[in-house]
């Protein structure tokens, strides 16, 4: 029964022509293998929402898309992830790089401790994007204006960022993750740890960012997801199970798995 | 010799007690150990406690006591003209001792000291004998007491819990108790020194000479005793070591904690932990026998003048003792950032490096600041190295190249061998001692309250 | 009216960038790419720093262990001269008593030196003679007086016996002292020399194993001093630091972690003791000196008084220990023992105190080594003193290891300097072995709960 969905799954890329792709994706810690054969394509300026219960291996598969798994010791990752169709697991790929293009928000606000203009300013400085002052300002301006926390924070840009609220954070942190001008941005269940009206306006702020970049959010809301997201994967024990148009995953599920989270029968 | 026999006495008797004590409760039960309010060993704890403890505790009071009453006495008998100076006094108290353990035959002194010598002895023997006695039937009665209270009605647990929940108090306030200890035995000595040189003098003058101080018309002249020139041989040395020790410490620290795969960790660490334990008069002897002449003779072959007790040469050996001291301390703080905030800068795509430098540095600079302090600490306080290989003169200099004493050196010179006591030249180790404590004192709790505050923000 | 414009200007100036912002960096474009380089290379001197920093401490190790081991080994040797010993019964024993009294007073100095003087016949001068007679040690004599006690047959002879060489002879043979530096600027002159190779040729110079280091007390002829006399120094010490350091740790850690009450007095103890921690040794050294000598008039260069002075010195590290070995031990068992209805008093010593004893042995193992190692405070309470006998009791004077080396560090003669090596060298062997027993247990009883 699986064996039969999962190679209807690899069938599915119905996309044309995907920003990014993950084939036959597999990854261990030590003997522990966390993720089994995922192929899942990333549909440009769209928003992706990765769902499924806990441990489900969707957190682990979005940090597999900028290689943030490469600082854990003792992983193993087999088979490939694209982005613009090169893989970005080859060893001619710099990783430096590549995470400046495939940005990434954690889930625990994380600001650095310091003024919140050096927090945004942190990317365009160490990747060299800037040539004068001037520019670096710009840079930190339109990028907190994006994240919609210019207005908040104009008059105290050189106070320290722990200084702000979790919302206010966590949307800094966007706004750090935006100001190095990526093209994918990671966001690793990003209203985990904010309280209502601060997740009302991160959602916002994700979609007005779908204009301009492509967006995976993994996300323990399926609330969450069908407000953001354009398409949606369900993950369940480290596989891949479905993955389509968000209105059908959520009113029309094929599998059975996927019908039971979301009707709440496990989760 | 009779006090550990007298100890193991003590002892024996405890043990004893302790059995009869658990031997009557048992009687008492009939049998049947539920008719007795605790358990058998209860009654035998109890009643061996209150043969063991009072006499413990007596004796340690007769040794506090002892040496002062027998010297008292021993004074009081002296003629006033000896009594009556204090370097006489004081002089006649070291041959009464002497003549006391059978010795001083060569020494030429008054037969009143002779006889106090004789006297002095024989009250020894008498308070040894009377110790015995007193603590000997202090156990006794306290065996007495206790078990005649022995009554399967009595709450022996209870009892032996409180008593040893006291005895536990007891303990922890023994740290107090060296704290008030160190604090008044400096602050006596001191205040007596700054009775004859003023405070303003020692702090901030410049020239250091005590040795000059005795001489034989005048048992307590002034000699020089301004500590300026000390202080600054310490800082030189201190500054010298932290040149050494930080920066070593630090990227080990870094590299141990960011780099360095789990295998090399496993071998480097503990190597580094070497260096802790070896004890401070092993490193006081590499210096002086291999570091300084190694500094003296390159530096001559470049045409520079190096003393062969240079600042230098105890600084950088300081610097090597301190190293795994700055390392474990600034690893343990780096270890304490979260691993969120490494997360967002590589997500960014920042290297190590710059995660390290940009990211985690700023971080922990609270913590780490709060480690090179207790570092500096340290190396304030560090003694054996100094003794051998810095030197004794008071130079008031920062050229590391010459030699330079410091407080800790001070303090050995002024105290080991032969003393006068209450001449200024004993007494001013005190007032070093002081300064001293005090400095280490403050940058100890300034430097562990900014650890602390940096460890409350990640927890 | 301008600030509005000002506002405009900007609104548009940000409108240019944020177009700009979402367009995608060329990464490839050649200012990127030598950023890259840069960044790269920055990261690699990073790494070689941190790795350099290690390379230094080992490197500082290596040449500290080095330094002692090549000056230090050759002290566990000692040379050995061989001469012709006529044991003459006029000089030993001139009425033939054959009583041990009378052969044990005799003059056996005096057999050596005519041994010598037979040897080399040709030395005449009162200088010469002198330094004729310090080829063999001053300590020899004894060992000839005990060799004729045992067998007082050999009253009568004339043997040829090994005896132990003086300290110039001997760091000549170890080739501390060279023939090739000029007469005036070493310590034996061109004639001493000569006779060396004199005996050398003749075979009559070997060195031995040197077992006095052992056993022997100080003394002031390098050749025969010993550290046996500091190590039971070392030894009484320690017994009296752990017999105090041990109990009222544990008893402290025990009180602080299990029964304290959040109290100001709780908290004043805690603070005290991380203070007392950081404290310099020597500062334990003036306390003491004026508590214990100065007050309580304790015996001056007493192991009871270093091993108290001691005891408050390693008590912060055993506290310290103990209590984050108890905190250790997880509050469900405390939670079973009581609810079986043990007493919090029961629960401890039960099961808290013996779950946690490994952690506070390793602690207390580790507190007496730094006890062993620390030199500073026992100098301000006269354990310095030179002392020849091996102290019988805690309360003879006496003296430890590292005073010892302290000691023999201070002193001119250069065979001294071997003998603090190798004196260096068993102290830190047996640091080694404290340390090692420590980590074995650590290793042995490591529970994770």
């Amino acid at each position: 029964m699986a064996a039969v969905s999962q190679s209807a799954m690899t069938a599915e890329p119905s996309v044309a022509s995907p920003k990014m792709t993950a084939r036959d994706l597999n990854l261990s810690y030590g003997d522990n293998q966390a993720l089994f054969d995922v192929n899942l394509d990333i549909v440009e300026r769209q928003v992706t929402a990765l769902i499924g219960p806990s441990g489900c291996g969707k957190s682990t598969f979005l940090r597999c898309m900028n290689r943030m798994n490469d600082t854990i010791d003792g992983v193993t990752i087999k088979g490939e992830v694209t982005l613009d169709g090169r893989d970005i697991y080859d060893k001619r790929i710099d990783v430096v790089q590549l995470r400046a293009r495939i940005g990434m928000v954690f889930q625990k606000p994380n600001p650095f401790p310091k003024t919140i203009y050096d927090n945004v300013a942190y990317g365009p400085r160490i990747h060299g994007l800037v040539n004068s002052r001037d520019e670096l300002d710009q840079i930190v301006m339109t990028s907190l204006e994006r994240a919609g926390l210019l207005k908040e924070v104009k008059d105290r840009l050189q106070s320290p960022a722990t200084g702000l609220s979790g919302g206010q954070q966590q949307r800094l942190c966007i706004a750090r993750a935006v100001a190095v001008s990526p093209e994918v941005i990671l966001m690793d269940e990003p209203c985990s740890a904010l309280d209502p009206i601060a997740t009302a306006k991160v959602e916002e702020l994700i979609d007005e960012l779908r204009s301009n970049y492509t967006i995976v959010i993994v996300t323990h809301s399926m609330q969450q997801a069908a407000r953001v997201s354009q398409r949606t994967a369900f993950f369940h024990l480290g596989k891949l199970v479905e993955v389509g148009e968000t209105d059908q995953i959520f009113t029309n599920p094929k599998d059975e798995r996927t019908k039971g989270y979301i009707t709440g029968r496990f989760g | 010799m009779s006090l550990s026999f007298l100890l193991l006495a003590v002892a024996a008797l405890c043990v004893l007690s302790f059995y009869f004590g658990r031997q009557r409760a048992i009687a008492l039960s009939g049998g049947r150990y539920s008719n007795l309010h605790s358990l058998p060993t209860h009654y035998g704890m109890y009643v061996a406690l209150w043969c063991g403890l009072p006499a413990l505790l007596l004796l340690v009071v007769w040794y506090m006591f002892q040496g002062s009453i027998i010297e008292a006495m021993i004074i009081a008998d002296l003629p006033a003209e000896i009594t009556g100076d204090p370097g006489k006094l004081s002089l006649a108290l070291n041959s009464i001792s002497l003549i006391a353990e059978g010795g001083g035959q060569h020494l030429t002194v008054s037969p009143e000291v002779v006889d106090a010598g004789r006297r002095l002895a024989r009250l020894h023997t008498i308070a040894n004998a009377a110790l015995i006695v007193v603590m000997l039937a202090s156990a006794s009665v306290g065996i007495m007491l206790s078990y005649r209270k022995i009554d399967p009605e009595m709450r022996a647990r209870n009892n032996v819990e409180r008593i040893s929940r006291w005895i536990m108090i007891a303990c922890s306030a023994i740290a107090i108790l060296s704290t008030v200890g160190i604090v008044f035995s400096l602050l006596f000595e001191a205040l007596h020194f700054f009775s004859k040189i003023s405070p303003l003098e020692f702090l901030f003058g410049l020239e250091w000479s005590p040795q000059t101080a005795i001489r034989a018309d005048q048992v307590a002249s002034d000699g020089a005793f301004g500590a300026i020139p000390l202080f600054v041989g310490t800082l030189l040395i201190t500054l010298i070591a932290m040149a050494v020790a930080v920066p070593v410490g630090l990227f080990s620290a870094i590299y141990m904690g960011e780099y360095a795969s789990s295998k090399f960790r496993s071998v480097a660490k503990p190597a580094l932990e070497i260096l802790a334990g070896v004890p401070t008069v092993v490193y006081g002897f590499f210096a002086a026998l291999t570091v300084a002449p190694f500094l003296r003779d390159n530096g001559a072959i470049i045409g520079l003048d190096v003393s062969s007790e240079s600042a230098l040469a105890a600084g950088l050996v300081m610097g090597v003792m301190i190293i795994p001291f700055v390392s474990s301390l600034s690893d343990d703080v780096m270890s304490q950032v979260p691993q969120s905030l490494r997360d967002g800068s590589y997500g960014l795509g920042a290297t190590k490096s710059e995660t390290i430098r940009h990211v985690i540095f700023p971080a922990a600079l609270p913590g780490i600041v709060g480690a090179v302090l207790l570092a500096v600490s340290r190396a304030i306080g560090e003694t054996m190295i100094v003794v051998m290989a810095a030197g004794l003169a008071a130079n008031l200099t920062v050229n590391p190249l010459q030699a330079v004493t410091t407080v800790t050196v001070q303090i050995v010179t002024l105290l080991v061998g032969d003393q006068e006591f209450n001449s200024a030249k004993t007494l001013s180790a005190f007032a070093l001692g002081l300064v001293l404590f005090l400095v280490t004192l403050g940058l100890n709790v300034f430097a562990l309250k900014v650890v602390q505050k940096y460890r409350e923000k990640y927890d | 009216m301008t600030d509005m414009a000002s506002l405009m200007e900007d609104r548009a100036a940000a409108k240019v960038i944020s177009d700009n912002l979402h367009k995608p960096v060329d990464w490839d474009s050649p200012k990127i790419a030598r950023n890259i380089k840069k960044r790269y290379a920055a990261e690699r001197r990073f790494k070689f720093y941190g790795l350099a920093a290690i390379g230094v401490a080992l490197l500082a190790l290596f040449v500290l262990a080095g330094s002692i081991g090549s000056k230090g080994y050759t002290a566990f040797f000692q040379t050995y001269v061989q001469l012709e010993i006529t044991f003459d019964q006029d000089a030993i024993d001139p009425d033939r008593t054959g009583d041990p009294a009378v052969i044990g007073k005799a003059n056996f100095d005096g057999l050596i030196k005519q041994a010598l003087r037979e040897r080399f016949p040709q030395v005449t001068g009162r200088q010469e003679k002198r330094d004729l007679y310090s080829i063999v040690s001053g300590g020899a004599s004894y060992d000839l007086r005990e060799r004729v006690m045992e067998n007082p047959g050999l009253i009568g002879q004339t043997r040829k016996v090994w005896l132990i060489s003086g300290d110039d002879f001997d760091m000549l043979n170890k080739g501390y002292i060279s023939a090739d530096v000029e007469e005036g600027n070493r310590r034996l002159n061109d004639e001493e020399i000569a006779w060396y190779d004199a005996l050398k040729s003749d075979g009559a110079v070997e060195k031995q194993f040197h077992t006095r280091f052992f056993t022997n007390g100080d003394s002031r002829e390098p050749e025969l001093a010993g550290i046996w006399g500091a190590a039971v120094g070392s030894l009484y010490t320690l017994m009296v630091t752990l017999a105090l350091s041990f109990p009222i740790g544990v008893l402290a850690a025990v009180y602080l972690e299990e029964f304290a009450p959040k109290n100001r007095f709780t908290q004043i103890v805690e603070v005290n003791i991380n203070n007392l921690a950081a404290v310099p040794s020597i500062v334990f050294g003036l306390l003491g000196l004026e508590v214990y000598l100065n007050v309580m008039h304790l015996p001056r260069s007493a192991p009871v008084v270093g091993g108290l002075t001691l005891a408050l010195m390693t008590l912060p590290t055993i506290i310290i220990a103990s209590r984050a070995a108890i905190k250790a031990v997880p509050p469900s068992i405390r939670q079973a023992a009581l609810g079986l209805g043990a007493s919090p008093v029961q629960t401890v010593t039960h099961h808290v105190l013996p779950l946690a004893m490994p952690g506070i042995l390793t602690g207390t193992i580790i507190g007496m080594a730094q006890a062993l190692g620390e030199t500073a405070p026992l100098l301000m309470i006269g354990m310095v003193a030179f002392i020849v006998d091996i102290p019988g009791g805690a309360l003879d004077p006496a003296t430890v290891l590292p005073v010892q080396i302290y000691l023999w560090a201070d002193s001119p003669e250069r065979a001294f300097v071997e003998k603090t090596s190798a004196a260096i060298m068993v102290l830190l062997a047996f640091l080694v072995l404290m340390n090692g027993l420590a980590v074995y247990l650590r290793k042995k009883f490591e529970r994770k709960w």
